[in-house]
């Protein structure tokens, strides 16, 4: 009986357990929505009751309701990719729960403005960049070459006759190349009259590349218009060994990476010699001394411990040519021109994370580059004429043997403060060391010239909201040879408009020192001077890019050497440069269809070095566009490139002109049709890229200026001139690069099966 | 005597309640994915499993199907933001390996986040993007020789490489072959582990054949 009644009590125990259970589980309504903090509706965020598997996700309106089994006091929590996380204490009685969240957005890079919107990049890390990686190999025309993929872009000039970068009416001395902090003082091969010369550094070196067109950061001087940065590569995802062969040169690489992928080392050999391909394809001048080249790198890198990236890079180079036109100053003569260049450019970059948001970054490098240039009259059997006693011929003939050492060290330091922001500071110091020997007629003229120039700065990226940011900076640099100090602010002030869509407004004062070859014994002057106003309008997305830019550009200081003799130069020079500027990308209108256009409108003057007038300068032209066209066959690794190059004509200079009138002529416009062709087939274990590329489809007539007889004249008493023309109408270019790559997920798939 | 028995009584009512209540609301996601057919249905299903993990505090799996149901409702839908959902993913993959370190099926789902984002941009993407799934494919497969599932995955991805860049069919069909092969013996640690991919990976064997 006891035993019954306490069996009896314990079953009914247990029903009143379930029962008190299964109240405890009684339901309420908890509902609410879900907006930020300017009212917009959030779809698809996480509403949960903290410490409970209840919650639900608000839906398209913002709204949420769930209901629950717990009770009383309890926390409700929200997030949303993006915003903060907040919580909100609800008690959870028997009446239903309306809650309403206002999430606060996140700074954080996906979302924020872009301050650095002025610029183009190509990278495939970052977000926003206009371009790819692979963009600046692969644009008809460009032919692998970095700076000719950039003068499809707008405010990039094309000057045919010429190599360097021209922007927005600046010289090619007004825009410095930057490889991993380091200036590169001879990125292109060294001049030859009359005929543009390639850019020394293969696209494939960089995974980063940097234009401004303008109103770049505080971190980089001596450039009144334009930076290139170009940021190498760490360390590569495999081994390879390439093989490249073309009638134009040879080339063999070897990069071997290891095991543990911590560090790589690689080297490679290109030899390049023009005779194969002259033979083919006809030259106007005569190549006399057949351009050939000889090249040679080294890398090495690792990987410290804390993420951090150490790397040496070496680069050598030793070239020859001699180019041969006839003489406008005596029918029967010939002018000879003949170059022998060695370059050496060394660079060594570390980079390290701290720890709290601090990193640090270390260049140094080591440059050094001997032209040795000699031209001479010729006569008919190509010797050399003796004194002639007609002044202009006699002294047209000279050596000149000129070495150029650059040493440079530079420390940045980085620190990440709040959720982006940034500071950061730093200095640098240059030694420019040029020593040069000019023999002609008149004697012999040594010279040297030596510049240590130091520089510090400091920059802060400064987001307010995700909407607006403001970047400040400040360089302030000196000059051993100049024996003068600047300060140069600049700043950006970026806001976005929506989604994708924002305005930047850049500002800055830029300071460059004179080419040094004009300061040997000259009176002291001070640096020159660029002051930039752009206004940036762009809107992207994953697909589409277009952005407008129009700008202001204001020379307060250029060179002027006077017109008596002997030369002196002064700061007297002075001019101006505006314009717009239209960019226009599209990848998904057409599917594998990628397309840009460009378009410059340019309106610069100036009165510098020996002008007599303010003019428009002879590297710009008025009205400048570009239409770059790509088109990839995936399932048959098959790329057709086409691109389009076109801009009014240049002014150059007609000595038969009155001094008034002095640089009034214009070119004929430029316009050239580009064409390429990519195939990446598999030729045995070989990955294999074959290109094939002809510049100038239609054989288009280009007139690049014209050079001037000093004495001989035509019947109407005019000067007598020769056109300057690319050496060849129709060029052409066939590559076929090999590479044996050891492919590690191949080896993982051979090794498990 | 009484007082003891009536408490356990008490105590047991309520435990049992309690003990079952993961295991049943995993089941209860389990089977909701199951019938998950469209992308907001996935993705509520992935937020479920959140909420559970973010609950228990101690189980990576209510992770493991919270990452693995972002991503497919993301594949699922073309208009999605996928480097925003891969945000999402990564955060929860590595609360799912805070618990449990070194699992193939968590170096699984990394590799499909990378794929993720690989197909956002392949042209420029797949070098980087492809390195990291394949890099996480090898881990799963070290970490556990006889899980079926990184070989399907695997096959899956090099399926859609063109045969230039060390893909195709042929080479898929070896790593379908293999992953069927290992899912013949293949027994999950519960019936709340992974235990997807059998059928697909027949399905894929013979469109491959």
């Amino acid at each position: 009986m006891f035993c019954q009644t306490n069996k009896m009590k314990a079953i009914l125990l247990f029903i009143a357990g379930m029962i008190l259970a299964g109240l405890l589980k009684a339901q309420v309504l908890v509902k609410g929505t879900v907006k930020d903090n300017k009212g917009r509706i959030l779809a698809g965020a996480n509403i949960a009751l903290k410490d409970s598997y209840d919650g639900t996700m608000s839906d398209s309106t913002g709204s949420f309701s769930f209901k629950t089994t717990e009770k009383g006091n309890a926390l409700l929590v929200a997030s949303n990719i993006g915003y903060k996380t907040m919580e909100l204490p609800v008690v959870l009685g028997t009446d239903s729960v309306v809650i309403s969240f206002i999430l606060k957005e996140e700074i954080n890079e996906l979302k924020a403005v872009i301050i650095t919107a002025g610029s183009y990049e190509a990278s495939d890390k970052k977000k926003g960049t206009v371009l790819k990686a692979l963009d600046i190999a692969t644009t008809a025309g460009a032919n692998a070459d970095i700076s000719a993929t950039i003068q499809t872009l707008p405010g990039a000039q094309k000057v045919g006759e010429q190599e360097g970068l021209f922007i927005r009416g600046g010289s090619a001395e007004e825009a410095k190349i930057i490889i991993d902090g380091t200036v590169v003082n001879n990125f292109f091969y060294s001049s030859v009259p009359g005929i543009s010369q390639r850019g020394r550094f293969s696209p494939f070196l960089f995974s980063g590349t940097v234009f401004s067109s303008g109103g770049y950061s505080a971190l980089y001087g001596q450039a009144l218009s334009s930076v290139l940065s170009l940021e190498s590569l760490d360390i590569p995802e495999k081994s390879e060994l390439q093989v490249g062969l073309s009638p134009l040169f040879a080339t063999v690489g070897l990069q071997q990476v290891a095991n543990n992928k911590k560090s790589s080392y690689g080297f490679s050999y290109n030899w390049t010699n023009l005779a194969v391909y002259q033979k083919l394809v006809p030259q106007a001048p005569d190549f006399f001394k057949v351009p050939d080249f000889h090249t040679a790198d080294m890398n090495y890198r690792f990987k410290t411990k804390k993420n951090g990236v150490f790397k040496i890079y070496a680069y050598y180079n030793s070239g020859t040519l001699g180019v041969r036109n006839p003489s406008l100053d005596s029918i029967g003569l010939w002018n000879a021109f003949s170059l022998k260049n060695q370059n050496l450019f060394t660079n060594l970059s570390f980079r390290q994370f701290l720890g709290n948001g601090w990193k640090i970054n270390i260049a140094a490098s080591v440059s050094y580059n001997k032209d040795e240039i000699l031209t001479q009259v010729q006569n008919q059997q190509y010797q050399a004429v003796p004194i002639t006693n007609i002044s202009v011929i006699d002294q047209t003939g000279y050596s000149l043997n000129a070495n150029q050492w650059m040493l440079q060290g530079r420390v940045v330091v980085d620190k990440r403060f709040g959720a982006i922001n940034t500071i950061r500071f730093g200095a640098e110091v240059w030694n420019n060391a040029d020593s040069s020997r000019f023999q002609s007629m008149n004697g012999l003229f040594p010279s040297s010239v030596n510049d240590f120039y130091k520089a510090g700065f400091a920059e802060a990226d400064l987001y307010i909201t995700n909407e607006l940011a403001f970047r400040p900076g400040v360089r302030i640099e000196h000059s051993s040879l100049l024996n003068k100090m600047n300060v140069a602010p600049r700043a950006a002030l970026s806001y976005k408009l929506g989604k994708n869509s924002q305005v930047t407004a850049d500002y800055g004062i830029f300071y460059q020192t004179p080419e040094r070859r004009y300061l040997i014994n000259q009176p002291p002057v001070n640096f020159l001077r660029a002051d930039h106003y752009i206004l940036t309008y762009q809107h992207i997305s994953s697909s589409y890019t277009f952005r407008v830019q129009a700008f202001y550009k204001d020379y307060v200081s250029l060179l002027k050497t006077s017109n008596n003799f002997p030369t002196t130069v002064s700061n007297a020079g002075l001019g101006y440069a505006k314009g717009i500027e239209l960019f226009w990308r599209d990848k998904k209108t057409f599917k594998n269809f990628d397309y840009w256009i460009s378009y410059s409108y340019l309106d610069t003057k100036r009165d510098y070095n020996n002008y007599t007038a303010l003019v428009q300068p002879t590297f710009a032209a008025t009205h400048s566009g570009s239409v770059v066209l790509k088109k990839f066959w995936v399932k048959n690794m098959f790329g057709v490139n086409w691109s389009y190059n076109w801009s009014t004509g240049r002014p150059y200079f007609n000595p038969n002109r009155n001094s008034k009138d002095f640089l009034i002529d214009r070119t004929i416009a430029y316009s050239s049709n580009n064409f390429s062709l990519n195939w990446l087939p598999k030729i045995g274990k070989a990955n294999a890229v074959v290109v094939l590329g002809v510049n100038n489809v239609f054989n288009e007539r280009q007139i690049f200026g014209y050079n001037y007889s000093s004495r001989l004249r035509d019947t109407n008493g005019d000067l007598i001139r020769s056109e300057i023309n690319p050496p060849a109408d129709r060029s052409f270019f066939l590559g076929i690069f090999l590479s044996w790559g050891v492919d590690r997920s191949q080896q993982n798939i051979n090794n498990n099966l | 005597m009484k007082k003891i028995l009536m408490a356990f009584a008490l105590f047991a009512t309520l435990g049992l309640n309690a003990q079952s209540k993961y295991e049943s609301a995993m089941q209860n996601g389990l089977s909701k994915m199951k019938e998950s057919k469209t992308p907001d249905e996935m993705s509520a299903v992935a937020s479920f499993f959140e909420r559970v993990g973010d609950a228990e505090k101690n189980q990576w799996l209510p992770y493991y199907y919270a990452a693995r149901n972002y991503t497919i409702a993301a594949f699922m839908n073309p208009a999605s933001d996928k480097d925003k959902v891969a945000e999402k993913v990564n955060e929860l993959i590595t609360k799912a390996e805070a618990i449990e370190n070194n699992n193939a099926e968590i170096f699984c789902l990394k590799q499909q986040v990378a794929v993720m984002q690989l197909v956002v941009d392949p042209m420029s993407r797949w070098q980087s993007y492809g390195a990291i799934a394949a890099e996480a494919i090898a881990k799963a497969k070290v970490i556990d020789p006889n899980n079926p599932r990184p070989y399907l995955l695997e096959g899956q991805y090099l399926m859609n490489v063109p045969e230039a860049f060390g893909g195709g069919k042929a080479v898929a069909k070896k790593l379908f072959e293999k992953s069927v092969e290992l899912f013949e013996n293949f027994k999950p640690a519960s019936v709340l582990h992974p235990s997807w991919g059998k059928e697909q990976a027949a399905q894929l064997l013979a469109a491959c054949q």
